[in-house]
């Protein structure tokens, strides 16, 4: 990572900003669905109009815009993913994306360059009535585990906001869409699958929460087929 | 009106009448036997035809680009349910890209300029050659063999095979150049293999007769002798009634019904045997009530190259 300048996250924008916001939304919508058909599996919950917090596997750039995508319009509007400021500001067209068309929770990665506590930001987003998209491994994963050790966020969103639904969501395929290292996208399926919510046990230790997590996080994960 | 209008008329009032006829018995059954899951199903089944009458009509109306359109989306969305749970590995990315982005474009394009030397040959033979040494090129050797083979199956049967239904309209039949018959070859194809297949289903399973407890293919499908009897029969009814809308006379139609119908319930369990050795229920989710694009054009993608080929040799030469 550089150390370039970021550009400041945008206050309100006018009114044709956000109508083209809009547009780009329902455009990026419609591209993740005729290219992957993506399918969403409600195994655990209904699409409700519940506060959740989405916690998924990170395994591509287009993970968030997949979940986001598979969400029935009247959630998406309500939805908000966490992501990174040293990648969403770094140039004109992401931070149109990240801030206007997702309307992220952007926080910086970059622990020397903290202007707030990312946790304030993502609390704060959660007080205001959003649902959130996190991916709770932090960097995207390339190695061969299906899921790297979970960041500590996760347990501190249960802990200071217990009552928020904390949904694990596997996204499946699309590591085989435009694996590392790929220029094009092949049109394979793909699908969202939303589990049973989890709540932090009374004293539930972090490492334990966090493992409880995972867990349940990766047996969503559909089985191999060859 | 020209006559093609007038036969695409009276084909789509006949088919609107079909279809509300199903409608108004699915309704009724949800009447009597309120979340019924097997009514719920059939609701959706119907539902999902109307949509697919209506748009084949209008591609009907609207040309012959229309039509090989859709068949190419068609196309697209079958291959893609094939190779989402194919063999593959990373190194058939730039392979799998070809076919889906390369291939099967030109592949229709060849319908829509009328090209059939290149139809004929481009995926069986040029692509058959092709794609194992792009494969190869990124040096995996692991299950080689399976994944070139898997590949080049996936696009034989979802476009290859497929390509067959819009190519029918390259037909020139004698007598009926230009003047849309090979569009009404389409409809004919679809609908007798379609009706074929409900008969078969709604009847067939009701194990009516002797034959109707003995299956075709114990521990495959719950298809049984006397549903495919019903299939064929119903399929050959259907190409009578509809023999004025093809070339043939009202005996060769309901023959040739008879025959897309068998070529077509074979080449459903196959295609359900393929399902059955991926652990899968159905292709996709995508059509409501069918479950993929796979699974609703199972019998009409092998059904296809017989009646081409035979549409072309005996009734073209003789």
């Amino acid at each position: 990572m550089t150390d370039a300048p970021l550009l400041k996250a945008p206050a309100r924008p006018p009114a044709w900003r956000r109508f083209a916001a809009r547009v780009v939304g329902h455009g990026i919508v419609f591209l993740c669905r005729a290219i992957t058909a993506v399918h969403a599996d409600w195994r655990g919950i209904e699409p409700s109009a519940r506060q959740r917090v989405y916690f998924a596997n990170h395994v591509s750039n287009a993970d968030m815009p997949m979940i986001w995508s598979v969400l029935p319009q009247h959630l998406r509007m309500k939805t908000r993913p966490v992501a990174a400021a040293d990648y969403w500001l770094r140039n004109k067209i992401r931070a149109f994306a990240g801030g206007e068309v997702f309307r992220a929770v952007l926080i910086d990665r970059r622990a020397d360059q903290w202007v707030d506590d990312p946790m304030a930001a993502i609390l704060q987003a959660l007080d205001e009535g959003a649902s959130l998209i996190i991916f709770p491994e932090g960097l995207r994963n390339q190695g061969p585990e299906p899921l790297q050790p979970f960041k500590s966020g996760l347990f501190n969103i249960a802990e200071a906001r217990p009552d928020v639904e904390l949904v694990p969501t596997w996204i499946a395929n699309l590591n085989s869409v435009m694996p590392k290292g790929e220029i094009i996208p092949l049109p394979l399926m793909c699908s969202v699958t939303f589990g049973t919510p989890l709540r932090r046990e009374d004293g539930e230790e972090r490492r334990d929460f966090l493992t409880r997590a995972a867990a349940a996080l990766l047996a969503l994960k559909p089985e191999e087929r060859a | 009106m020209s006559p093609f209008l007038r036969d695409v008329t009276l084909l789509a009032l006949g088919v609107a009448a079909i279809l509300t006829l199903l409608t108004v018995l699915g309704e009724r059954a949800r009447h009597k036997r309120p979340g019924d899951a097997g009514v719920g199903l059939f609701i959706a089944r119907v539902d999902s035809w109307w949509a697919m009458a209506i748009l084949f009509t209008l591609a009907m109306l609207a040309g012959e680009w229309a039509m090989i359109l859709l068949f190419a989306i068609a196309s697209f969305a079958a291959l893609r349910e094939f190779y989402t749970y194919a063999a593959r590995m990373k190194a058939d990315h730039l392979s799998l890209a070809l076919a889906f982005y390369i291939l099967l474009p030109a592949q229709f394009l060849f319908v829509y300029f009328d090209l059939p030397r290149l139809f004929t040959v481009f995926i069986p033979v040029y692509a058959f050659l092709l794609l194992p040494f792009v494969s190869m090129l990124r040096g995996s050797t692991e299950r080689f063999l399976s994944r070139v083979a898997e590949m080049q199956w996936g696009l034989m049967i979802a476009v290859f095979c497929l390509s067959h239904i819009p190519a029918l309209m390259l037909l020139d039949l004698p007598g009926h150049e230009g003047d849309g018959r090979g569009m009404l070859l389409i409809a004919f194809l679809v609908l007798a293999v379609q009706l074929g297949d409900l008969a078969e289903f709604y009847l067939g399973r009701r194990a009516l007769g002797p034959l109707g407890r003995k299956r075709v293919v114990p521990g495959l499908s719950a298809k049984t002798w006397e549903g495919a009897f019903w299939g064929l029969a119903a399929a050959g009814l259907t190409g009578l009634a509809l023999f004025w809308i093809t070339p043939f006379g009202p005996l060769s139609a309901a023959a040739m019904g008879v025959v897309a119908s068998a070529s077509g319930q074979a080449g459903a369990l196959v295609l359900r045997a393929i399902k059955r050795s991926r652990g899968l229920r159905d292709w996709s989710h995508l059509i409501p009530g069918q479950g993929g694009f796979l699974d609703q054009l199972d019998s009409v993608i092998f059904a296809a190259p017989a009646f081409f080929h035979l549409t072309r040799l005996w009734w073209m030469t003789g």
